[in-house]
């Protein structure tokens, strides 16, 4: 166990040098941050005094060093755009984007695994067919589209739920949520909605064939000729052989939620790190793309290591060394 | 082309009234969108015939419309329709363009990684990975940001169309390359590529006229897919203002500019460039839906 | 009374190109405790007759005419349940490849246990203990230990073993076996055959045994089936058809066999191969390969006919066939 997680970090690691140099490229040689910085006048010894500042004098690998070394620390430099510090920028955003993700996550989840197990099984009535056209309209259907179609029906035609912003928060700490009024509850409904849908009809589609894969397979055959019920061949040995490939797909779409809120979030003004993002690479605001990045990036590994061990948990074949031979 | 239609995919795609509907909407939607200029009843970048008189026309069946403007118009006075019809040829050529792109990439990394094998593959699958790790929307906005901070701001219009579709395009490349490189393993190994391989054929011949014929059908369906997911990922980089420039819209742009009339009441503004994407990616999808399971008799 | 009867089984598949037939009026009967074989090239229906007995025959495929009868009672109309209820109780069922009919995910424990709580009136812990037990019978060994090891902890031949315990676990009447060892190393073909037939002696299980080894039909089944394009052509006591068979097809099967106690310079083949289910021809079936084929075997298809010891369908056994037709 100790050793799977071990090699399994030794992994993440070249994904992470390769993303921070990326990262580090960007940031040091698009654009020209000392130009940006210096604004319109400058002699060419404040310009000589603030590369120095900047360490952009150093050698390559000392540059990059000194870089991963702040990156570390939380520490990605001045927002262009902003002028403030881009650690304080995304730490500011990050709530917003964060509460929006879980809720949509929590949405694809909890109707896409049901659905696509029911028209798995039920490959032929009329309800799949139903909900199978309703998945591949979601799938061709932009999330920007979404958002705009439900905020025209909710907002504008019904005027039940508000069309942008996070309504009233509450402050807890630094972390502002939206979950203790009403008011913030009632602005995350069409969010989530909008970025939860995609993912579901996609969680739903992949659990549907999954299921389908399963249910041709041979120890499928064999436990109906074992005369187990219907119940126990679905929902015990099927079901838990489709989570496994299931598990893989939903943790990195869960993880893509956080990158799609970009979307999401332009639509309906969310205050969060999409929005940040966005407006940044509008205004080629190179620092807090690069942190952006990094932080997506720390985001998917994590979620990768996660999706490993629950991989692990599920299925025996993985767990070497235990049990007899 | 009697083998053609006396075969199974010709079969199972008569047998598919979806499959012929959505070719048949794939199909209009390509002409019109292709031969816009020819038949769109105005031509929405003539600043000369726009009247700023005829702004914000509801669609011909509402009561102020104007059966010139059969979908109404816009805030500057374009008439929709003919908007519609040039944006979603800027929208095709740019997803088309990107699928290209996307698998010329994609199918040489994955023969060359395959047939190779050794450090070769493992490099090059390991940038794949890498790039996978991440959702190709936003290696697309990435890569369309480093660009415009690169590219001088006065030149950058002329630049966009092709940054967008070099975006898009390399966002996506690893889905063909591990596929090819799947699927090139296999055929690898087999006797007839051992024996041109005996008879002291080049690497390079031998990839291209007996390895890549065997893989072109996964190709195949995954650039029909992938054409639907570029149309949308133009249009949602579009949306976000970071796609085409607005003086060639595209779908995704006439959406944004309509989003912002959604609550002044104008909503054909951008409900009908709207329903436009989702028609044709619908089609597409449909039909890439359909190849894909006529092509893999597994899953019948 | 027969445990089993199969009378005029038909089994279709449609198709876009029209119905094919893959059984066609397939008749046998199987006594309490009895075994028996039914060989055939690849193809010819024997896996389809036994997926048709237990009840799950691989859509589209449908009976489309006969009867099943299990203890004088039929089981080829029941609704599902019913029929699950059957499955594993009365009549348990064996696959080809033991490296795909048990679950990865489970414990083979919990796959025997959960097959005893379904039909047993046993608790899970008494189950346990049988379960241990079965798995002694079948040879696997340290059972009180490996029952808690998942599948993939088990090499092929054991894992067949596990997979014999879970159809008889429940103390079926009768077993359909579908190639029970060609998946498995030849070293340990006839161990496993051996164990099967053992233990299917001592529970008084008949055995409905599919396989294309006639070495394991001679030493194992009490009479043997033979199928052609989804017909039985010939079936009758074990040692009247391996050393006597009548129908030419059955004669070639025979002879294309190894013998052990002589030598041969020549195997002797039957030419051609069998035709497609979509092209099978009018008359017999087999009139395209028969080296002893007449102008009868063209027009009309053969029923099984009394022929000596064995029934086969032949023309030659029917009155006013050619000279020479009884060899």
């Amino acid at each position: 166990m100790f050793s799977f997680v071990v090699s399994r970090i030794l992994q993440a690691l070249p994904v992470m040098f390769v993303v921070s140099l990326i990262s580090f490229a960007m940031f040091a040689y698009v654009g020209d941050p000392v130009s940006i910085m210096l604004g319109q006048d400058f002699t060419e010894a404040q310009r000589t005094a603030l590369v120095h500042d900047l360490g952009l004098d150093q050698p390559f690998f000392i540059q990059f060093a000194t870089f991963v070394g702040n990156a570390l620390q939380g520490e990605f430099g001045l927002s262009y755009r902003l002028s403030r510090p881009v650690a304080e920028l995304i730490a500011d955003r990050a709530p917003a984007t964060l509460e929006l993700a879980v809720c949509a996550a929590f949405i694809a989840l909890a109707v896409g695994v049901p659905l696509g197990v029911y028209t798995g099984i039920f490959r032929h009535s009329w309800l799949s067919r139903f909900f199978l056209t309703f998945s591949l309209i979601g799938v061709s259907l932009p999330t920007f589209l979404i958002g705009i179609l439900l905020i025209l029906t909710f907002s504008v035609w019904l005027g039940w739920l508000p069309s942008f912003g996070r309504g009233d928060v509450v402050q807890i700490g630094w972390w502002s949520t939206g979950f203790l009024t009403w008011s913030g509850i009632k602005a995350m409904i069409l969010p989530a909605i909008t970025l939860g849908l995609f993912q579901l009809t996609l969680i739903m589609r992949l659990v549907r064939s999954e299921m389908m894969e399963v249910l041709r397979s041979d120890y499928i055959k064999f436990a109906r000729a074992r005369g187990l019920s219907n119940r126990s061949v679905y929902f015990g040995h099927a079901l838990k052989n489709t989570l496994v490939p299931v598990i893989t797909i939903a943790g990195l779409q869960l993880g893509s939620i956080i990158a799609f809120a970009i979307v999401t979030e332009t639509v309906f003004q969310w205050p969060g790190m999409g929005l940040l993002f966005i407006q940044s690479v509008g205004a080629a605001d190179i620092p807090v793309m690069a942190a952006y990045l990094m932080l997506i990036a720390a985001v998917f590994v994590t979620i990768n290591l996660v999706v490993d061990l629950l991989y692990y948990a599920v299925d025996p074949r993985l767990r070497v060394g235990r049990g007899g031979h | 082309m009697k083998a053609f239609f006396d075969s199974d995919l010709w079969w199972s795609f008569t047998r598919s009234p979806i499959t012929v509907l959505s070719a048949i909407v794939a199909l209009i939607c390509i002409v019109g969108a292709l031969f816009a200029p020819l038949i769109a009843p105005h031509n929405p970048f003539d600043l000369a015939s726009l009247q700023l008189m005829d702004a914000f026309k509801p669609p011909a069946w509402e009561g102020e419309g104007d059966s010139l403007f059969p979908l109404g118009t816009d805030d500057q006075g374009r008439d929709m329709l003919s908007a519609i019809m040039f944006g979603a040829r800027v929208s095709l050529i740019v997803g088309f363009c990107a699928v290209v792109f996307s698998t010329l990439v994609g199918v040489t990394v994955g023969l060359v990684a395959g047939y190779l094998g050794g450090k070769m593959d493992a490099l090059l699958m390991r940038i794949a990975d890498i790039q996978l790790t991440f959702p190709s929307i936003l290696v697309a906005l990435l890569v369309d940001g480093v660009v415009r901070a690169v590219v001088p701001r006065e030149v950058h219009d002329q630049f966009a169309l092709p940054v967008v579709i070099f975006a898009i395009g390399i966002s996506n490349w690893p889905q063909f390359a591990r596929t090819v490189r799947g699927s090139t393993l296999v055929e690898r190994n087999k006797e007839y590529v051992q024996a041109a391989r005996v008879i002291g054929l080049s690497p390079l011949r031998i990839m291209r006229s007996h390895v890549l014929p065997n893989v072109m059908s996964p190709v195949l369906v995954i650039a029909t897919l992938n054409l639907g997911f570029a149309i949308l990922a133009e249009a949602t980089l579009s949306f976000l203002g970071v796609g085409v420039p607005p003086t060639q819209p595209s779908l995704g742009t006439l959406i944004r500019i309509g989003n912002d009339f959604l609550f002044s009441g104008e909503w054909w503004i951008t409900i009908f460039p709207g329903i436009a994407l989702i028609v044709m990616v619908l089609s597409v999808n449909l039909l890439g839906d359909w190849l894909r399971d006529a092509l893999n008799p597994k899953l019948r | 009374m027969s445990l089993l009867q199969v009378k005029n089984l038909r089994v279709e598949f449609p198709t876009r190109r029209g119905t094919l037939v893959a059984l066609d009026d397939v008749s046998f009967d199987i006594a309490p405790g009895e075994v028996l074989g039914v060989v055939g090239e690849s193809g010819a229906g024997k896996s389809m007759t036994g997926a048709a007995i237990i009840g799950l025959l691989e859509p589209p495929g449908r009976i489309a005419g006969g009867q099943i009868l299990l203890e004088g009672k039929r089981i080829d109309n029941l609704p599902y349940e019913q029929m699950r209820r059957i499955r594993g109780r009365q009549i348990g069922a064996i696959f080809q490849d033991p490296l795909t009919t048990l679950n990865p995910l489970y414990t083979i424990g919990r796959q025997l246990i959960e097959t005893m709580t379904t039909h047993l009136p046993i608790g899970p812990g008494e189950a346990r203990e049988k379960a241990i037990g079965w798995l002694e019978h079948v040879g696997i060994p340290a059972a009180r230990e490996r029952i808690d090891s998942y599948p993939h902890e088990f090499s092929g031949g054991m894992r067949q073993r596990v997979v014999i315990a879970l159809a008889l676990c429940a103390e079926p009447k009768l077993i359909v076996a579908d190639e029970p060892t060609t998946a498995l190393d030849v070293s340990i073909q006839a161990q496993v055959i051996a164990m099967l037939k053992t233990l299917a002696r001592e529970k008084g299980t008949a055995m409905m045994l599919v396989t294309h080894d006639m070495g394991v039909i001679a030493e194992t089944a009490d009479r043997v089936a033979v199928m052609y394009a989804g017909r039985i052509s010939e079936i009758g006591p074990v040692r009247e058809l391996v050393r006597h068979a009548r129908h030419p097809y059955s004669k070639g099967l025979m002879d294309s066999i190894p013998p052990l106690d002589r030598r041969v310079e020549r195997l002797q083949q039957i030419d051609g191969s069998m035709p497609r289910l979509s092209a099978i021809p009018k008359g017999c079936p087999y009139n395209t390969r028969c080296p002893r084929v007449f102008d009868r075997c063209y027009v009309e298809r053969p029923e099984l006919l009394d022929a000596g010891t064995t029934r086969a369908a032949c023309w030659l056994y029917a009155e006013g066939a050619p000279q020479g037709a009884s060899v």
